[in-house]
This record gives structure tokens, sequence and C-alpha cells, in this order.
């Protein structure tokens, strides 16, 4: 499996797909990229004239990369569980967010697994800039489990 | 460690993860950890890490699939302590 099949096992489409490219998945982490397009509709309301891509969104992509990205990795090891489709769920976030990201900024993603055990994968999650400077960082974690009858 | 020192320390962990509405005075043995104890599943999975490292044991998935009460939780660490 290469990482473009994880990239097209991903639940996720337009206009909430938040992973443009995955640089690296092993056992132990994820690494990915996505550019934040200015066209996206949010950035109409957030903030009036004055377009940031809000926190929430940069949780969400920092989880599709990290978290899911590794989830479906993760599942791919377990042979039996091959085709089967997954059920993903996010169950926790602690982030920390130290620099704005304007449109049409890319950003890359890089996550640590903390654990996986009983479907439960936890990740450390860093986000930087093209500048290398770190936009933010924290703790995510989901539930991920194939489910046999999709 | 007593059975009854093991439930004290089960009860600590479980308490860490209780939802605001219910208090550790509601855990009893017959409680039920999703139902009852309104823990969620993720959680539970920490309940059962915060476990192995602190009666230095290792569960298996058939362990966490018959935890439903604390127990059920309770014989599962006895019967990994006897082995061991």
């Amino acid at each position: 499996m290469n990482y473009k099949d994880i990239i097209t096992q991903l639940p996720y489409d337009q206009p909430f797909l938040f992973v443009d490219e995955l640089l690296e998945v092993t056992d132990d982490g994820a690494k990915g990229c996505y550019t934040f397009s200015p066209e996206a509709s949010f950035y109409q309301g957030h903030f009036k004239g004055h377009p940031v891509t809000p926190g929430v969104l940069l949780t969400e992509c920092c989880a599709q990369i990290g978290l899911v990205c590794l989830g479906l990795h993760l599942l791919q090891q377990e042979k039996s569980l091959r085709d089967a489709h997954p059920k993903i769920a996010l169950s926790s976030t602690d982030m920390e967010f130290l620099l704005p990201v304007f449109p049409p900024e890319k950003v890359i993603v890089s996550s640590k697994k903390v654990y996986y055990r009983f479907h439960k994968l936890k990740c450390t999650v860093q986000m930087h800039n093209e500048q290398q400077q770190l936009v933010c960082k924290g703790t995510i974690a989901g539930m991920l489990k194939a489910d046999d009858h999709g | 460690m007593s059975q009854e020192a093991r439930y004290q320390k089960l009860k600590e962990i479980v308490s860490i993860y209780l939802p605001e509405d219910v208090s550790v005075n509601d855990i009893t043995l017959k409680s039920y950890f999703l139902d009852e104890l309104n823990i969620n599943s993720a959680n539970l999975v920490d309940i059962v890490l915060d476990v192995e490292d602190e009666f230095d044991i290792l569960l298996e998935n058939d362990d966490m699939d018959g935890m439903k009460t604390v127990e059920d939780a309770l014989k599962i660490i006895d019967a990994k302590l006897t082995r061991s």
C-alpha cells in the first residue's frame, strides 16, 4: 500500500478534506501537507474582511494527516482488515496555537504515535508553516475500527 | 496487595475518568463502566492502560471485551496477578 492509497481511503471529501500529500507514513507516525485555499468559504466569515484559518480547522488538518492517515496505515498492518471500511471517531484534542495561518499558506503536519491499543490511537502532533515555524502542537486521540460489514 | 487494596486502587484510577455528574461514591463492584459510570470507550482504554501500569500486567483484546463492570476488571486483574 502506498501513500496515495491511504489518501483515497480517507473518509473525507471536499470541502472537508485537509490532506494534499503524504510525505512519510511509518508505524510510529505520519507526515503530510496541505495548502489552505483562499477560495474556501469559511474565510468569508473568519474573520470579517480579514481571512485567518480557524483553529478548529488547523486541529482538523492535524487530525486528518497525523491521526487518521496513520490510523489507516496501522489498520492496513492488521492483515484481516485489509479490505474493511474503517469507522473513525475523534475522542479528544488538546491543542496550543502559536501562529496564525493565512491563505494560501501551506502547512506541514507531523505526528508521533503515543500508543495504539484496543482500537484507540493517541498521537502528539505538530504543524509547521513553510518557514519551518511551529504553528500549533498538541495531542489528539481517536477510535478506529474496521467495519467488517462495510 | 489485598483484594480490598486492589479495589481501592482501581477506584482511584476510574475516578480520574468519571464525567462531572458521576461521583467516586457512585462506583460499586456492580457498576457498568459505559452505561452506569458514563465512561466513554476511549476513556475506558485509558483506564485499562493505567491499570496495566499500576498492577504491572498486560491486558489482551479479550480482556478488554470482557471488562463490562468494575467487578469484571478486578477479576481480570486478580487472574493476571496470580498467573504472573
